[in-house]
């Protein structure tokens, strides 16, 4: 996927608006640079306002050694990103969209790593999760870009709510929401019966967020967004954010056997997984990204572990990683910017025309590759002494530490080599060097990697311990130093440089044999996961139209069905208290006028023509107004039978233009008689309510009162019209007010039907 | 007495629906004006059917010399019939205009009937771009 930038020439140099910006990481990294030596000295900073009390969730921030560490990879890679961006995005239209969201998923990060609180580090969680959806969505013009998003936000979002799942779990197990307090509940949870769910929620939650397989495959595809973005979503954030998960929980669900053997398998194969499909691409971008996973695996790898050995080997890798591989990608990056191409076969001697560029990449290579007077170097030391010193599965740990770390030896050659020293099969066009905003990063980032590898001692002192000490009870000392002297570390170093000169040399055929090997896979989890979202969409595609299908019958049979199981199901046991046989008693004229309603209404039902239907409805009407006669209702009599007649004028006018009743198909004989019994419990049911409303004692306070003052307050010798002109006025006015929209609509709808 | 008007409003109700699940159109407009008349039925015998006298104050008295018909629900009655009436007149336009439209009156017929666009979005290619 390219980000479709057109070359340097046509675009400005840079935004002045985005190197503006970079000085928000800019400030954020002093401050904790300021924080910094009290925090080594062991202080740990915690500020706290409530939010909501009720559901435990307080605004509390920590800041610990761990919170420290990542604290300032994500402001120092945000801050040279930032600047990166201001020049790699130049003369894009939604520059401030895109610094808005580069900033905002830095402080969501920042939020995650400084939360005291588990909820509050969920909502930054989700945070984070929203902003990478928004950040590899950004050229949203592309299709491939929306769909890499969207699985992206799919992914981690369902992680996230196994996250939330899991701190549920624990509050339901007893476990304190803050974790400064965890320290005080001791072996309580992990021996708690609830333990293996609330732990599988959580390392789900991290998995996915870590691109842990079989999770893994959104990460590679995330590759959609600009570099700056895959660079800050690789090195410093998002998939960083489940590791500071799994180091955050250690010492509250660490330490048991199901921990350890889960992670180091899962790590394990994520590392393998990972640096094996690394050689497979062309796609300069591509295969960092593979190697990331690779990255995760063994730090997932090592936090498996519960010696400080094993531990440390994670904090130390998470740096070097973090320094090289924000280097790498913005340097890549500016390869993609300057020539217009990331593919390795289109590639080659670039050392001349970006010397610049090729000296970081170096320094970032030889780190991540772990020659001796690099980080890296340190890294893989205590690496292979960490693998060896797990307490589940080393060997395993070891071998997958030792393959993996080969493959990345040669994947590092490759990415030094082949473009800048190695001959393109293309002739590559003139190449200018990649503006100053854009180098600084990757220099900056390269020189810590050889400068770290030189002191040692003053990292581990100042980063390492102060971050691990937060995850680890033990107060063993820990010593990075650059020479180990002669032992098998020193001896499995040796043979991974062997091992990854070797792989290099193999790496077309290596290649080959991957890409033949990976698509002859009958199962994988992308295939899963579009065979889930297809089968998810068009099952909620199919249901819709089942349920929505536009049949008024349908729905109308379902309102009153549900309509007469719900009421039906509470009143049945009353009915036959309440229920009272007719009889035929009180003036027969009413007797009659009921047995003429009846009848009116057989001939609406049974009616083969509009006409006889129409004659049948006038005497309900007729025979309705003549009841409200006879039991003393003049008014509404009066009504009545004035609304009828006017209803059977505009009802006789209208259906004189519509087609008669008998031109709809038949209805099927099983679908009336369905129809009729329906309609026949429903109106029982109706009979059986009105007989029991009968049967409660008549409140006639209000009629009283009305009685009462209709004269000698309103004036009104007819009380049913004072009640509406005078008591209820303001209901009358309602009333008007509806008859005025109704006719309003019917005209609106007449005229536009003439005009079409 | 009320038993049975109860038993009649319940058959108008009963017929009311059954028209109204019919799915033509004309019909169901019958069935709306018929369940109007058997609610403000309803309505009406809620007061009870006890005095047959009017609700009226006579010219020598300032309250209802004998017992009168319960006033209450009667004006109830009347806006009820008033807004049934306005109701039932959309609803007749609605009915003109939709055969305008659609041709015909029976629902469960052609244009009323709505089938939801296919989701097309997904055939994404990317099973093959990596495992």
């Amino acid at each position: 996927m390219k980000t479709s930038l057109p070359s340097i020439e046509k675009v400005p140099d840079c935004c002045r608006g985005g190197v503006v910006s970079s000085i928000l990481p800019l400030v954020l990294f002093g401050l904790l640079c300021l924080a910094w030596p009290r925090v080594v000295q062991g202080k740990v900073f915690l500020i706290q306002w409530s939010w909501v009390p009720s559901l435990d969730l307080t605004l509390a921030f920590r800041l610990d050694g761990l919170g420290l560490l990542f604290g300032l990879i994500i402001t120092m890679t945000g801050f040279f990103i930032s600047l990166y961006a201001s020049s790699y995005m130049a003369g894009h239209q939604h520059l401030g969209r895109f610094f808005f969201y580069l900033h905002g998923f830095m402080i969501a990060m920042l939020g995650i790593v400084f939360s005291d609180n588990l909820l509050l580090l969920f909502v930054f969680w989700e945070a984070t999760t929203i902003l990478s959806f928004l950040l590899i969505g950004f050229d949203h013009h592309h299709k491939t870009a929306r769909e890499n998003a969207r699985q992206a936000l799919l992914v981690t979002g369902g992680g996230g709510l196994f996250l939330l799942l899991g701190i549920l779990l624990l509050k339901i197990a007893g476990e304190s929401m803050t974790i400064s307090l965890w320290a005080a509940s001791g072996d309580m949870i992990r021996d708690h019966a609830l333990y293996p769910a609330v732990f599988i929620c959580i390392l789900i939650g991290a998995m996915t967020k870590s691109a842990q397989v079989p999770f893994h495959f959104w990460l590679p595809n995330a590759m959609t967004a600009p570099t700056p973005i895959s660079a800050f979503l690789h090195a410093a954030t998002m998939v960083k954010a489940g590791i500071y998960l799994l180091m955050r929980f250690h010492p509250l669900l660490g330490g048991t056997s199901l921990w350890m053997g889960t992670l180091v398998i899962i790590g394990g194969t994520t590392a393998l997984w990972g640096a094996v499909q690394a050689l497979g691409p062309c796609d300069l971008k591509r295969i960092l990204a593979y190697t990331t996973l690779m990255a995760l695996g063994i730090l997932t790898l090592f936090l498996g572990g519960r010696t400080v050995l094993s531990l440390t080997a994670a904090a130390t890798f998470l740096m070097v990683h973090a320094l090289y591989k924000a280097a790498l990608f913005l340097a890549v990056g500016s390869i993609d910017h300057q020539t217009g191409t990331r593919n390795l076969d289109h590639l080659g001697g670039l050392l001349q025309s970006m010397p610049l560029t090729a000296l970081a990449v170096a320094a970032a290579t030889m780190s991540m590759a772990g020659f001796p007077l690099f980080f890296g170097f340190i890294g893989k030391e205590i690496m292979y002494e960490g693998a060896l010193a797990e307490d589940m599965f080393p060997v395993f740990a070891t071998i997958a530490t030792l393959v993996a770390n080969s493959l990345m030896t040669a994947v590092a050659a490759i990415i030094l080599i082949t473009p800048f020293l190695g001959f393109g099969r293309r002739k590559m066009n003139p190449v200018k060097e990649a503006p100053w905003t854009m180098r600084l990063g990757p220099a900056v980032m390269g020189l810590l990697g050889i400068l770290f590898g030189i002191v040692p001692e003053w990292v581990s002192e100042h980063l390492i311990q102060p971050a691990v000490f937060s995850f680890h009870p033990d107060r063993e000392d820990i010593r990075l130093v650059f020479f180990h002297g002669m032992n098998l570390p020193l001896v499995l170093s040796i043979l991974t440089l062997t091992l990854g000169s070797v792989i290099y040399r193999y790496r077309t055929f290596l290649r080959h044999r991957m890409n033949t090997a990976i698509d002859r896979l009958w199962i994988t989890t992308p295939g899963l996961y579009q065979s889930g979202l297809d089968l998810f969409l068009k099952s909620a595609g199919a249901f819709t139209n089942k349920i929505q299908n536009g049949s008024l019958h349908f729905y109308l049979f379902i309102v009153v069905f549900t309509l007469v199981v719900a009421v039906a199901w509470p009143w049945l046991p009353h009915i036959p208290g309440i229920l009272i046989f007719p009889t035929i008693s009180g003036p027969l004229i009413a007797m009659g006028l009921f047995a003429f309603i009846l009848a009116s209404t057989g001939v609406v039902v049974f009616a083969k023509t509009r006409l006889c239907a129409i004659g049948g409805l006038g005497g309900v009407g007729a025979g309705v107004a003549l009841t409200f006669m006879v039991f003393g209702a003049p008014d509404i009599a009066l009504t009545q039978l004035l609304v009828e007649t006017l209803t059977l004028i505009f009802m006789s006018l209208v259906l004189l233009r519509l087609p008669p009743m008998d031109a709809a198909q038949k209805r099927p004989r099983s679908r009336t008689i369905r129809d009729a019994c329906l309609s026949l419990g429903a109106g029982l049911l109706l009979t059986t309510l009105m007989m029991g409303m009968l049967q409660v004692p008549l409140d006639r306070t209000l009629t009283a009162f009305f009685e009462a003052n209709s004269y000698i307050a309103a004036h009104g010798r007819n009380i049913v019209n004072v009640i509406l002109v005078d008591f209820r006025s303001l209901d009358t006015l309602g009333e008007i007010c509806v008859v005025v929209l109704a006719a309003w609509a019917g005209v609106t709808l007449i005229r536009r039907t003439k005009e079409g | 007495m009320e038993s049975l008007l109860a038993l009649v409003v319940g058959l108008m109700f009963g017929s009311a629906l059954f028209l109204m699940l019919s799915g033509i159109l004309v019909r169901f407009v019958f069935g709306f004006v018929l369940m109007g008349n058997a609610v403000n039925l309803l309505i009406f015998a809620s007061g009870r059917l006890t005095h047959v006298n009017p609700p009226l104050i006579g010219f020598d008295q300032t309250i209802p010399g004998a017992p009168v018909a319960n006033a209450l629900p009667q004006a109830l009655i009347l806006t009820a019939i008033v807004i049934g009436f306005a109701m039932t007149i959309f609803l007749l336009v609605l009915l003109y205009r939709a055969y305008d439209q659609a041709r015909t009156l029976d629902a469960d017929q052609e244009p009323f009937l709505v089938e939801m666009p296919e989701t097309s979005d997904q055939q994404v290619s990317e099973k093959k771009e990596q495992a």
